[in-house]
């Protein structure tokens, strides 16, 4: 069949290694986003979550709440804004798991199991092309907002510090929904558990009202909700340019979510061989 | 075989002619054992076939060689590395082609053999040269930029085989190959696979073809319900049933205890017959024995309605070697009607 000399198992024994090098598994990593860009260049509709949500929302709530809660849409915007970057960005996150676990049940998954790669390559491979999907929802969130009259007080580097800090969130949280997408049956069952699990965040925040127009037990929640951190952390950076301690729990929760539940997605990836 | 006892060292007691030592596999889904203590042990560069009907264990085996599916008892290596406790050295060992295609739909030929490619370390540029070579070889240069969904089946067997010789691995396994190709495509995929023992690869084969099993294989392991109940040559399995097939369907009327009689009288051998239906299966060392047969049942006034000389059909090689059939419907013979 080819010229080349013939193959010598001994020869492949002695090449192997027992491990993959972290250098490989970068690699490994960055190859799988390629994949994953690919692939969201050939499905353009992956990108309708990530450009309609914010549009859409962003119009929607400002006409509605604005008055009710702020007095006027002008005045709502500023509390209203970073609530939508954290709800687009969270939804997002949701999306990687579900399509993860479409991802799993294609032939091709067999053929990444069996190869010498790191486990955690397929799993973190798309997670890093979709920073391309939270950028583009973060930033088209401000920019409706900026059409709509929001002046963000934090100016350039205060918004674009918040965009940052939202993709980092959104990278950190996606890890949960990849969890859940390595432990779910089916695309379907991920999608139902991953609203049960967002609805509340999102709402259960202070991302469209006020704190104090709560019930005492209802705000007690809502402190402790990380996504409730990430709002403010965003409002400081967008409005006021600080790096407050929001910024500084937000960062945290990020990174403790990633150091459970990569762990976790990888031990449950393993587990389906 | 000596189930619950494991090596200790990586390197196993298998010898320098070894490509793949398995002894006790066990694979348990709830209650069912669909790989219940099969052996095996494959030679450096021959073609193993394992031969068995659908739901036979030969996928989920292949799967924990693979280390696709978690070992629950026995011990197997792949040229001496243990597979459960080196997986990722087995990994960089054996290119697998799955029983459905495992290529990326969402990806051309080449963005396809290129992404194989550089998961397994090579650089762009010789993964990208990798590509065009392997697409090349498999005859799929002029469909290399096409989208996938375009691709025949065939087409998409040749890439998945050519994804699976990315890295040049001394072990090949191919899960049913030839499944649903027609017959000119199947033919190709048989040449190619010859080839790749040329090349000094080892194979180790599924199929439910016997046929395929014999043109390919220099040795056949029969797997049913899990357990392995025969292994030899083509020639040594094809023995044990004769070279070819008479099947009979008596006249109704027909005297079926005299045509037994007649048979054995004329060929030596029982047939396999079934009271109910009249149907009458006669096994030949050579087919030219069939028309001995028939003119003794003629002769002897027994009615027949329908003929014909087929070779054997692995349903027949099951019987012989279970006592029962694979369960599955074969195909027809084509029937000349008497």
């Amino acid at each position: 069949m080819s010229v080349i000399a013939p193959v010598d198992p001994a020869a492949a024994v002695a090449r192997t290694r027992a491990h993959p090098s972290p250098a490989e598994t970068l690699v490994q990593t960055f190859s799988m986003a390629w994949r994953a860009l690919k692939k969201m260049r050939r499905n353009p509709e992956q990108f309708f979550d990530v450009t309609i949500q914010p549009l859409l929302f962003t119009a929607m709530f400002a006409y509605i709440f604005g008055g009710a809660i702020s007095g006027s849409v002008k005045d709502y915007l500023p509390l209203m804004i970073p609530g939508i970057v954290a709800q687009t960005v969270l939804t997002t996150c949701m999306a990687t798991g579900v399509q993860l676990r479409e991802d799993m049940d294609k032939g091709v998954f067999d053929r990444f199991k069996s190869l010498p790669i790191a486990r955690i390559a397929p799993l973190a491979g798309p997670m890093v092309a979709d920073v391309v999907r939270y950028l583009i929802a973060a930033s088209l969130t401000f920019l409706t907002g900026i059409v709509m009259g929001y002046r963000p007080g934090g100016g350039v580097l205060g918004v674009l510090a918040a965009i940052v800090l939202a993709i980092f969130t959104g990278w950190s949280m996606a890890w949960i929904f990849t969890w859940i997408g390595t432990i779910a049956r089916t695309a379907r069952s991920v999608q139902g558990f991953s609203m049960m699990i967002l609805f509340p965040l999102t709402f259960l925040s202070n991302a469209f009202v006020p704190v104090e127009t709560l019930p005492g037990w209802l705000q007690t929640f809502v402190k402790v909700n990380p996504v409730s951190h990430l709002v403010s952390a965003t409002r400081d950076l967008a409005n006021h340019s600080t790096v407050s301690a929001e910024v500084g729990w937000t960062v945290l929760a990020g990174l403790v979510v990633i150091g459970v539940f990569a762990p976790l997605s990888v031990r449950s990836y393993r587990r389906h061989l | 075989m000596k189930p619950g006892s494991f090596t200790v060292t990586a390197v196993t007691n298998s010898s320098n002619h070894t490509a793949v030592h398995a002894a006790g596999l066990v694979k348990t889904f709830g209650d069912f054992r669909a790989v219940d203590g099969i052996d095996l042990e494959v030679h450096r560069g021959e073609i193993f076939g394992v031969l068995g009907p659908n739901g036979a264990g030969k996928t989920t085996m292949l799967r924990m060689l693979a280390t696709l599916l978690s070992i629950d008892a026995g011990q197997a290596s792949i040229f001496g590395v243990d597979v459960a406790r080196e997986p990722h050295r087995v990994r960089q060992l054996v290119g697998v082609t799955g029983q459905y295609a495992s290529v990326d739909d969402d990806l051309t030929a080449t963005e396809n053999l290129w992404l194989f490619g550089r998961l397994q370390g090579l650089r762009p540029a010789d993964a990208r040269a990798t590509a065009t070579m392997l697409l090349g070889q498999f005859g799929l240069e002029e469909a290399a930029d096409r989208p996938l969904a375009q691709f025949s089946g065939g087409m998409r067997r040749r890439l998945d085989l050519a994804a699976s010789l990315i890295t040049r691995p001394p072990l090949i396994f191919l899960d049913e190959p030839t499944t649903g190709l027609d017959p000119r495509t199947r033919g190709q995929m048989w040449d190619t696979i010859r080839g790749l023992v040329t090349d000094g690869c080892t194979v180790l084969l599924t199929t439910q073809y016997l046929d395929e099993a014999d043109q390919l294989a220099d040795r056949i392991a029969v797997i049913d319900r899990g357990r392995k109940v025969a292994q030899g040559t083509p020639d040594e399995l094809k023995e044990s049933v004769g070279d070819s097939t008479l099947q009979l369907q008596l006249d109704d009327g027909a005297d079926q205890a005299l045509a037994r009689d007649i048979v054995r009288s004329v060929v030596g051998i029982d047939p396999v017959l079934t009271p109910e239906s009249g149907r009458m299966n006669v096994a030949l060392d050579v087919a030219d024995r069939a028309a001995d047969v028939l003119i003794g049942l003629r002769q002897a006034g027994v009615g027949i309605v329908s003929v014909s000389v087929a070779k054997p059909t692995l349903d027949e090689v099951f019987l012989a070697l279970t006592g029962h059939d694979t369960g599955q419907a074969e195909e027809p013979a084509v029937e000349v009607p008497a």
